[in-house]
C-alpha cells in the first residue's frame, strides 16, 4: 500500500460489512483492507464464517459497506455491473431457457457489449477456449456440473471484465473434476492474464490457484495476513510448507475446523 | 476385540470387448410397449367408462334421466354436421378469450407493480386474499346492474375468474427466482422492466405456465356457468345457453352432447395448447417440477 507504488486496479479500504437476519445484525467482516492489482489472482481464503463470500458480493456491488470504500480503477463501487463479472458456485446460474452459446451471448447484449453477429463470434470463441464447442447448442440442463461451470467462466471471460469475481466456482463439483477445473483455469489465465478474484475456503485449492492469498479470520472476517504463492507449495527457508503456514495461521487458536482443511 | 480383515492378493482385470458377452439392448415385448403408451391407456380407460355408461343406461331404459351413450353420440355428430355446436363453441370460445386476455394483461400489471414496490406487494396480497376466494358467479347480480345484458358483463366475471390466480401463481413465481440467477441478471446491469421481462419471467415461467392452466379451467368454468344464469349474449348464445335451451324443450341427448362439448374443448385446450406450449418450453429446458 506505499505512496507512490503502482496503482492497484481494485482498492478495498477498511471495509466492514454488515447483514440482517431474522434476528441478528451479523457483522460479517470487521475494516478489511487489501488491494488487487491488474493480472492478479488473488484468492480470499478462510474458514467458513469469515466473510469473504459477503466481501466478494460487495465487490460485485450487491451490498454497500457501512464503513470504509471499495475503489475499482478509482471510481467507488455502487451496483452491479458488467465490469466485475460474478461466476458463482451454484450450478443454476446459467439461464436454463438459453443454449450453451445463448448463454454467453445474451451476457453481451443484455450488458450492451455488443449485440448481434459480433457477440455470436465472441460467444463461441469462448467456448472452444473451454472446450465446449461440442455442447454450443445444448440446454445447461444437459451438461454436468463442471461444464456448466466451465461454460459460467466462459461467459465471464466473453464479457471482458476488469475483474472476475469468482466465489467457491468449484466447491460442488467432485475432487477429480475440480482438479482439473483448477488446471484449466490456470491455462486460460496464462492465455489472457485477465483479474481474479477468487473466494475459497480450500487450502490446496488457494496454493494452487493464487498467486496472493488474502487470509481471514471468522466471526468478524479481519485480515490475517497477507502470502505470495507461487503455484508449488513451496518450503520457505524454515522447511515449512505454505499450506503448513496457512493451515497453522488460520487454525492457530486451538479451534479445529476440520471443514477448511479437507476439500483438495 | 476387533480381527484383522483377511489379507488377499490384489488383481488387475482386462476389460471384455463389447462384442464379447450377450445382450447390451434388449428389445421389449409388445405388451410392455403398448402398456407404456399413455395415450394407450387413457383412451382405454375412456372406453371402459363409455361402455359403462352404454350399458347403464339401456339398462335404465329412461332416455329422460340418462340417454345412451350412442344417442348422445349422435345428436353430437348431428348438431356438429349442422354447424350449431361450432357455432355455439365459437361464440364462447370468442368471449373466453376477452376476459382471458383482460385477465392476463392486469394480472401481470399487479405482479410487476408488487415486485417493484413494498406497498404494490401489500396491494396484490390484500386483493387476492378477499377476492380469490370469491366465486366469480357470485358477481354476475353485479355485473348484470353494471354492464347489463351482454357479454360486458361475462368479460367482466371472467376477468375475476382469471386474474387473481394468475396473478397468484405468477407472483409466486417471481418470489421463487433464485437469488443466484436475479444476482446474474443484475450483473448484466439489468434493470426494470428489461429485468422483468429477460430473467424473472422465464424463469418463473413454470409457475406462470400453472398459472395460465388453474385461469383457464376458472375461466371455462364461470363462462359455462355464467351463460346457464343469463344465458344469451345479443341473440346468439353460447354452450351454456344451448345446454340450457335443450333442457327447456327435453332433448336431453342434446344437453348430454352439450355437456360433452364442454369437456372436448377443455380437453383440447388442456392437451394440445397446454401441452405444447409446456413441452416447447418448461419441458425442454429442464425446469419442470
Amino acid at each position: 500500500m506505499g505512496a507512490g507504488g503502482p496503482q492497484p486496479l481494485l482498492a478495498v479500504d477498511g471495509v466492514t460489512l454488515q447483514y440482517k437476519t431474522r434476528e441478528h445484525l451479523v457483522t460479517a467482516t470487521y475494516r478489511v483492507s487489501f488491494d488487487v492489482h491488474p493480472s492478479d489472482r488473488f484468492v480470499l481464503l478462510g474458514p467458513s464464517g469469515c466473510g469473504k463470500s459477503t466481501l466478494l458480493k460487495a465487490v460485485g456491488g450487491y451490498l454497500k459497506p457501512v464503513e470504509g470504500t471499495i475503489r475499482l480503477k478509482g471510481a467507488e463501487v455502487a451496483r452491479p455491473g458488467p465490469d466485475r463479472v460474478m461466476v458463482f458456485q451454484e450450478f443454476d446460474q446459467l439461464l436454463p431457457w438459453k443454449t450453451v452459446k445463448e448463454n454467453v451471448a445474451f451476457a453481451l447484449e443484455a450488458s450492451g457489449r455488443m449485440r448481434g453477429r459480433e457477440a455470436q463470434e465472441r460467444a463461441m470463441a469462448c467456448i472452444e477456449k473451454v472446450n465446449l464447442v461440442r455442447f454450443a447448442d445444448s440446454l445447461p440442463h444437459t451438461l454436468s456440473g463442471g461444464m456448466k461451470q466451465r461454460v459460467a467462466i466462459a461467459r465471464g471471460m466473453a464479457m471482458e471484465p476488469d475483474i472476475l469475481l469468482m466465489d467457491e466456482p468449484f466447491a460442488a463439483l467432485d475432487a477429480l473434476t475440480r482438479r482439473k477445473m483448477q488446471d484449466e483455469l490456470m491455462q486460460l489465465w496464462e492465455g489472457t492474464r485477465f483479474t481474479v478474484l477468487f473466494v475459497t475456503h480450500s487450502i490446496p485449492e488457494a496454493v494452487r490457484i493464487g498467486n496472493r492469498i488474502l487470509l481471514l479470520s471468522p466471526h468478524p472476517g479481519q485480515v490475517k495476513a497477507e502470502l505470495n504463492s507461487d503455484g508449488s507449495d513451496a518450503e520457505d527457508p524454515s522447511g515449512r510448507r505454505l499450506s503448513d503456514r496457512i493451515h497453522s495461521m488460520l487454525f492457530s487458536d486451538g479451534e479445529t475446523e476440520p471443514e477448511a482443511a479437507a476439500h483438495g | 476385540m476387533a480381527s484383522r480383515p483377511p489379507a488377499r492378493p490384489e488383481y488387475v482385470r482386462e476389460q471384455v470387448d463389447e462384442h464379447d458377452f450377450g445382450v447390451v439392448n434388449k428389445p421389449l415385448t409388445l405388451w410392455e410397449r403398448v402398456y407404456g403408451n399413455t395415450v394407450v391407456r387413457k383412451a382405454s380407460i375412456l372406453v371402459v367408462l363409455a361402455l359403462v355408461w352404454q350399458a347403464y343406461a339401456m339398462h335404465l331404459g329412461n332416455a329422460l334421466l340418462l340417454p345412451t351413450f350412442t344417442d348422445t353420440l349422435h345428436s353430437f355428430l348431428d348438431r356438429v354436421g349442422s354447424g350449431e355446436l361450432l357455432r355455439k363453441s365459437w361464440v364462447s370460445i370468442k368471449v373466453l378469450l376477452q376476459g382471458y386476455a383482460i385477465g392476463l394483461v392486469l394480472a401481470l400489471v399487479i405482479t410487476m407493480l408488487a415486485i417493484a414496490t413494498r406497498i404494490g406487494n401489500d396491494l396484490l396480497e390484500t386483493l387476492t386474499a378477499m377476492f380469490n376466494p370469491l366465486p366469480a358467479i357470485a358477481l354476475l347480480p353485479v355485473a348484470l346492474i353494471w354492464f347489463g345484458l351482454g357479454s360486458g358483463s361475462i368479460i367482466f366475471v371472467l376477468v375475476h375468474a382469471v386474474l387473481w390466480p394468475i396473478a397468484l401463481a405468477t407472483h409466486s413465481g417471481f418470489l421463487g427466482v433464485s437469488s443466484t440467477l436475479r444476482m446474474v441478471g443484475r450483473n448484466y446491469g439489468l434493470a426494470g422492466f428489461a429485468y422483468v421481462r429477460r430473467i424473472l419471467i422465464p424463469a418463473a415461467f413454470p409457475s406462470i405456465l400453472s398459472g395460465l392452466k388453474i385461469g383457464w379451467a376458472f375461466a371455462w368454468r364461470t363462462l359455462i356457468a355464467a351463460e346457464l344464469v343469463f344465458g344469451t349474449t345479443s341473440g346468439s348464445g353460447g354452450l351454456g345457453w344451448f345446454i340450457y335451451e335443450n333442457k327447456n324443450v327435453l332433448d336431453i341427448p342434446a344437453v348430454f352432447a352439450g355437456l360433452f362439448t364442454v369437456i372436448l374443448i377443455g380437453l383440447l385446450v388442456e392437451n394440445l395448447i397446454f401441452r405444447t406450449i409446456e413441452q416447447r418450453t418448461v419441458r425442454r429446458w429442464g425446469m419442470h417440477f
